[in-house]
């Protein structure tokens, strides 16, 4: 079973952030990067299924150099290979933009299973996975669970709301995009760091791809949002603020 | 607490390779998913957390920098690096790496036998075995050279007589390096002694208000016969102990940035959230914002020379004044950032919800331990003056 794993590197998750004047994305220099941590579930997906079925696990990243690491780190775990398409200016893309991209770098080979992550962290389009399924011309499911494969066919558990899910079937080769949470991703042994320095990353400039990536949407800009404070302080009796604490966190909080 | 997202001012993370990156990203989730949870309650019980020992064989923390023998073969830096986030975890901890590493594993690897290397390096390596160090005597510490151990040869056996104290790992080593004086001359030579040896004791010593979360005992050896085969051939005079410290000191070296950035961060989530006066976050003061601003300078200063000696390391070049002056300063600046640290934190810096005081009490060991800081000044004096001061 040959399996690819779409992983994208976002900003890591405490870095400092900072907007330009005006800008429509963040400033990328001072701050460290991260592989996205939806992506992570979907490689560790991917080595368990290569474990119980063989085949390979080829990490995909599109980005600037940098996201080589991120290549390194999915190898450093069990990837056999990685597919770096290039593009420094990768944070202009849409997700249609992005999709294309990727796709036209799949199609170059031939894979039973295609996953990504649900959403990435910093965009949070969620969108990606699912245009990809679209433009391969594949089946697709979100919101991965759990993936049972045998004869061919899939058995997946998707999550639906309110807590509840769904079992599935659907045939191979298809696009998932895959649940955080649903394993436990391996770390990686220095040994592994030590011999994913062996292993081949392919290096796909995007412009030759020769995908129109024009992009159809447009991030008009990005602003952190603006703090307001206001305390309101609750009267009455213990039970009665009480109740209208509860009122304010599940209708105002929206957290219950 | 999130995620430790480092201590990075100066764009340094610029300075490290992927493989680097990646190894300090492994030991930095080790640390916050199996270590940060569990180890105050170590500290506080005064137990060592050893159901981290197969853990961290298997991510291969373990003689991480040498050759073969299932070790990861990483370069100096990237050990360097793993260390730092090991004690930032806790420097007991990050001792025995320490000792497993380079002051059992290495000289095993470097003075050791065939025999000896095939028999005990794979076990090492994989946590199946641990080892300690024996060579503080109770009269002699700096001056590990007066030793008073003594190995007698008798046909094909040594026999050893002599007192060690403060052994990190005693008491669970399956594998003690032990050096003693031999007739030749009074020559210092290693020795392997396994646990269970007629003649040989370990006990712990108790009461200690540092390194709680790590074994630290007192080696006993009367009349202890051991085959001549336990020897370390290669091993000879007293420069053989000073080149595992060497290679010991330069992990520590990293290891005191780690506590350094454990406190140094603490201390800033801290003083932003912490108000006083006004309703102001005490991080708004002018004085508690130099004592913030001095630990970042001295860490970012501390990583530039780790790294560098690092490199000089990677390369073949490190000298052993320069190792000194890597494990002197960092440590120092460790233990002076957690007591910086600990003024910010007010009375919440003595209690044990933060990390600080107990980095603080094991940064005290460090400090001594490894040599001492002075011992490091006199041997930076001696390499800039020609002179040795020691006596
Ligand atoms: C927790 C812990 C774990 C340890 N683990 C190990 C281990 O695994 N294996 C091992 O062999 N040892 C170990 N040690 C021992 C450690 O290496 C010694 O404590 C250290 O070398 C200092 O020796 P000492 O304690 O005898 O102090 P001393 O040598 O008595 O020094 C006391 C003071 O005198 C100063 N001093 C000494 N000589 C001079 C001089 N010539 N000029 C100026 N000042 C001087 C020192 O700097 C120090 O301030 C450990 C110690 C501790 C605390
Ligand atoms: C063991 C122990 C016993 C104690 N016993 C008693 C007791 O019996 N009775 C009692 O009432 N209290 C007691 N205390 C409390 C003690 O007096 C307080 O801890 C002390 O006043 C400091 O307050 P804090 O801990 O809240 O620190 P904070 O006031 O939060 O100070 C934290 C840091 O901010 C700095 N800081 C604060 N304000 C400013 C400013 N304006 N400018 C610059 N820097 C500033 C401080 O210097 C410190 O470094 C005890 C504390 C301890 C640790």
């Amino acid at each position: 079973m040959n399996i690819a794993v779409c992983i994208k590197q976002v900003p890591a998750k405490d870095a400092p952030l900072q907007i330009p004047e005006g800008g429509a994305w963040i400033r990328e220099t001072d701050i460290g990067f991260e592989t996205n941590e939806p992506d992570g579930y979907a490689l560790e997906e991917a080595l368990r299924l290569k474990e119980k079925h063989g085949g390979e696990v080829v990490a995909i990243s599109m980005g600037p150099e940098r996201v080589k690491q991120t290549i390194k780190e999915a190898m450093a775990k069990g990837a056999d290979r990685g597919i770096h398409v290039v593009d420094d200016k990768f944070f202009q893309l849409d997700p249609l933009g992005s999709a294309r991209s990727l796709a036209a770098a799949i199609q170059k080979e031939k894979f039973d299973l295609i996953l990504t992550g649900l959403q990435s962290d910093d965009h949070g389009f969620g969108q990606t996975g699912v245009l990809l399924a679209e433009l391969l011309g594949l089946p697709h499911a979100t919101i991965i669970m759990q993936i049972e494969v045998q004869d061919g066919r899939m058995r997946l558990k998707r999550e639906l709301e309110a807590g509840w899910f769904q079992w599935m079937e659907a045939p191979l080769p298809a696009v998932l995009s895959i649940q955080s949470g649903i394993n436990k991703p391996r770390y990686a042994t220095l040994k592994g760091i030590m011999a994913a320095k062996k292993k081949e990353i392919a290096s796909i400039p995007r412009a030759s791809l020769g995908v129109d990536a024009t992009p159809t949407q447009k991030v008009e800009r990005i602003y952190v949002p603006a703090k307001t404070k206001k305390t309101e302080i609750l009267t009455g009796t213990a039970r009665e603020a009480a109740a209208k604490l509860v009122e304010k966190l599940k209708h105002e909080a929206r957290v219950l | 607490m999130p995620a430790f997202p480092g201590v990075d001012f100066i764009e340094f993370d610029s300075l490290l390779n992927d493989e680097e990156k990646l190894a300090r990203q492994t030991a930095r989730q080790f640390v916050d998913d199996e270590v940060l949870p569990i180890i105050e309650k170590h500290n506080r019980e005064a137990t060592m957390p050893t159901h981290l020992i197969p853990l961290m064989a298997d991510l291969g923390f373990f003689g991480a920098n040498l050759k073969g023998y299932g070790c990861a073969e990483m370069s100096n830096v990237a050990y360097g690096l793993v260390m730092q986030e090991l004690e930032r975890g806790d420097s007991g901890l990050r001792s025995f790496v320490s000792v497993q590493s380079a002051l059992v594993m290495y000289p095993i690897y470097t003075f050791g036998s065939d025999a000896q290397k095939s028999k005990w390096l794979p076990l090492l390596q994989s946590g199946k075995a641990i080892g300690c160090f024996g060579l503080t005597e109770p009269q002699f510490g700096s001056n590990p050279g007066g030793m008073t151990t003594r190995a007698v040869k008798k046909g094909d056996r040594y026999i050893l007589n002599g007192e060690k104290l403060w052994i990190t790992n005693g008491t669970i080593a399956d594998v003690s390096v032990v050096w003693a004086k031999t007739e030749d001359n009074d020559r210092v030579r290693g020795f392997l002694i396994e646990r269970g040896t007629p003649g040989f004791k370990a006990y712990d010593i108790h009461g200690k208000w540092s390194l709680r979360a790590s074994v630290t005992s007192g080696l006993s050896m009367t009349d202890c016969e051991i085959p001549a085969a336990n020897l370390l051939p290669e091993s000879g005079g007293l420069k053989s102990p000073l080149m595992c410290l060497n290679q010991a000191r330069y992990g520590i070296g990293w290891g005191g940035l780690g506590a350094a950035m454990a406190c140094y961060y603490t201390a800033l989530q801290y003083a932003k959230t912490r108000t006083q006066f006004n309703n102001k976050p005490i991080a708004s003061h002018q004085l508690v914002q130099d004592k913030l601003a001095w630990m970042i300078t001295e860490i970012t200063k501390g990583q530039l020379l780790a790294l560098q000696v690092g490199r000089l390391k990677d390369a073949g070049r490190a000298e052993h004044y320069h190792v000194s002056m890597l494990k002197m300063n960092n440590v120092w600046v460790g233990l002076e950032s957690a007591r910086k640290a600990r003024d910010i934190l007010g009375a919440n810096g003595i209690v044990d919800d933060y990390c600080i005081i107990r980095h603080m009490n094991n940064l005290e060991s460090v400090y001594t331990y490894e040599g001492t800081h002075d011992i490091h000044k006199l041997i930076i004096g001696e390499r800039i003056t020609g002179i040795p001061a020691y006596a």
